[in-house]
């Protein structure tokens, strides 16, 4: 019969294993996403491109009739709009790969009780969903970068850091998802409660299309703890110069990376929790 | 070959709230021996497995496996150990050969030395023309054999097994067990639950029945017959109404008997001559079967035959 038995491997196993676990976890799920990867390619490039037209060409002429904050210093109505359309994107990346994508991995499929079984820890497991959410980012809005470049929405080369903070501000939310997915032992239903009243509403309300201030007071505070309003105005002051105290730019910048960090944490404790009962 | 045993279990615990599923068992398991845990659902079974597969935590005791705390060490334990688990937890995305391949890549092996080794794990579990199958068109059995694959690819010194044929057709098991009697030839240690006790006798060395989360009895699988029940076993029916009274009059017939709703066992060495006994005696059973006596008299007279669920 054939012989199963090769090598040894459990010493280097364990060695790697700790030390490129997270690296593992995440190129299992670069290896899912093949399966739809022309999907990704479809929507990484026709997405920008239908926000740039609807919102650069159609709203636009209508908004730019008006001056005022929405002209960007008079850049035009498509550079006030670019990095919320950036933060928007970094977003639906969030929300693609950290909701049901998680899930299954712990309820449908069971795959991460099966990478758990092999050496990789739980906490490598958690950050492998988080990475691979990180470089999606990166490649997506990287792309939409440059064709927002090229309809002439980024005035500022400081403009290019935009991606920068789009891709944080992503990742703030996705490690939350991650966290919030990992949690889910019932129906797959709180998460389009999630998407319903609390995504889709900070993609409208987080000063993304309009000014925080042209809302009524008792709801600006939803902008205040949104992550994506914060990467929005950080991201106003990269593209066009928009003028804000340094104070509140290194304010976006700390909060962003505090959701992170929490969300990222949380991750790691929910997916232990749950793998290791 | 490891010195001692690769397991070392003892006063082994871990609680959930108030509830105790493991309650203190103690066993160890030498080097390539077939190690069996027999239980009903709910006696800790695959909690112990859990604990022995180096990802969850014990709540108290002490666990040594290949020497090492798992506690401490769970990524040089788990690179040792090949696990399938109860439910099959493949890859439905990925085909036959890359569910292979992917987990062999959490063991850090390259893609170059796990092309060979999964080629060879396909052709042991017979699997090689479904290689670019996808796995929901595999069988159960398929499945079940993908999944020993995929616990093989680094090659482990202990294979861990949580029912490994349950839910398969007599065809399928058949298969599965004489793929696992290769593996123990091959020397690799063999820890499993099952409630199947014909593959408890087939596949164990030794065993222990655990109830409620306590090991209730310990031995190879002969021996715990011998030890638990009579040789054979005389199966005699005198219809629903009648199996207690006609039982209360068989008086000292057989070592033990045992009345159930729809009949009666006698335990005893010789189960033709107390047979004969019985017609001698005057009563007329509807049917009779003189059988040997199995793991499963012992299983049920340990746990019990009252239902659990």
């Amino acid at each position: 019969m054939t012989a199963v038995r090769g090598g040894r491997v459990e010493a280097r196993a364990a060695r790697r294993a700790r030390r490129y676990g997270t690296w593992y976890a995440t190129e299992y799920r670069l290896r899912l996403m093949r399966a739809y990867g022309g999907t990704i390619l479809a929507g990484t490039l026709a997405n920008p491109l239908i926000y740039i037209f609807a919102l650069g060409v159609g709203l636009a002429t209508l908004v730019e009739q008006k001056t005022g904050p929405l002209s960007a210093g008079g850049h035009g109505y498509l550079a006030f709009v670019a990095p919320a359309l950036l933060g928007i994107a970094a977003l639906t990346v969030a929300m693609e790969e950290s909701t049901y994508a998680v899930m299954a991995g712990f309820k449908w499929d069971q795959t991460f009780f099966a990478m758990n079984a092999a050496p990789l820890s739980p906490a490598q497991v958690a950050s492998g969903n988080v990475v691979i959410v990180i470089l999606r980012l990166l490649v997506g809005c990287s792309v939409y970068q440059v064709l927002l470049f090229a309809f002439g929405a980024v005035p500022s080369p400081w403009g290019w850091l935009t991606v920068l903070v789009a891709v944080l501000c992503g990742t703030a939310v996705a490690a939350c998802l991650v966290a919030f997915s990992s949690s889910l032992e019932g129906e797959d239903s709180p998460l389009a409660l999630v998407m319903r009243f609390v995504i889709t509403p900070m993609m409208l309300f987080s000063g993304t299309f309009f000014p925080l201030a042209n809302l009524p007071v008792f709801l600006q505070p939803i902008g205040w703890v949104s992550p994506l309003w914060h990467a929005t105005e950080l991201g106003r002051v990269l593209n066009y110069g928009a003028v804000e105290p340094a104070w509140l730019s290194v304010l976006h910048v700390a909060y962003l990376l505090a959701l992170t960090a929490v969300g990222w944490l949380l991750a790691i404790r929910v997916t232990t929790s749950r793998l290791s009962r | 070959m490891f010195p001692g045993p690769v397991i070392v279990a003892s006063d082994l615990r871990k609680t959930y709230g108030d509830s105790a599923a493991v309650d203190g068992i103690s066993f160890e398991v030498a080097p390539g021996e077939a190690f069996g845990l027999l239980g009903p659902n709910g006696a800790g079974k695959s909690t112990t497995m859990r604990m022995l597969g180096a990802v969850s935590q014990r709540t108290g005791g002490d666990l040594r496996i290949l020497g090492l705390d798992p506690d401490r060490s769970g990524p040089e334990i788990r690179a040792q150990l090949g696990v399938v688990p109860q439910s099959d937890n493949l890859d439905r995305e990925l085909k036959v050969r890359d569910n292979l391949i992917v987990y062999g890549r959490y063991f850090g092996m390259s893609r170059k030395e796990l092309g060979p080794r999964a080629d060879a794990l396909l052709e042991f579990a017979q699997l090689t023309d479904r290689a670019k199958a996808r796995v929901d068109q595999l069988s159960g059995g398929m499945k079940r054999r993908l999944t020993i694959a995929r616990a093989l690819i680094n090659d482990p010194r202990i294979l861990l097994l949580d029912e490994p044929t349950t839910g398969l057709d007599p065809q399928a098991r058949h298969v599965l067990w004489d793929r696992l009697f290769r593996l123990k030839e091959q020397g690799t240690t063999l820890v499993l639950t099952t409630h199947h006790m014909d593959e408890a006798e087939q596949l164990c060395d030794r065993l222990v029945v655990v109830d409620k989360g306590v090991i209730m009895a310990e031995g190879p699988p002969a021996e715990l017959i011998s030890r638990y029940s009579s040789r054979e076993v005389l199966e005699v029916r005198f219809g629903s109404d009648n199996n207690a009274a006609v039982a209360a009059r068989l008086g000292s017939i057989g070592e033990r008997s045992e009345v159930l709703p729809d009949r009666v066992l006698i335990y005893t060495a010789n189960g033709e001559r107390e047979l004969a006994a019985i017609l001698a005696a005057g009563f007329a059973p509807i049917t009779s079967l003189v059988r040997r006596s199995s793991l499963e008299d012992v299983f049920l007279r340990l746990t019990g035959r009252s239902l659990v669920e």
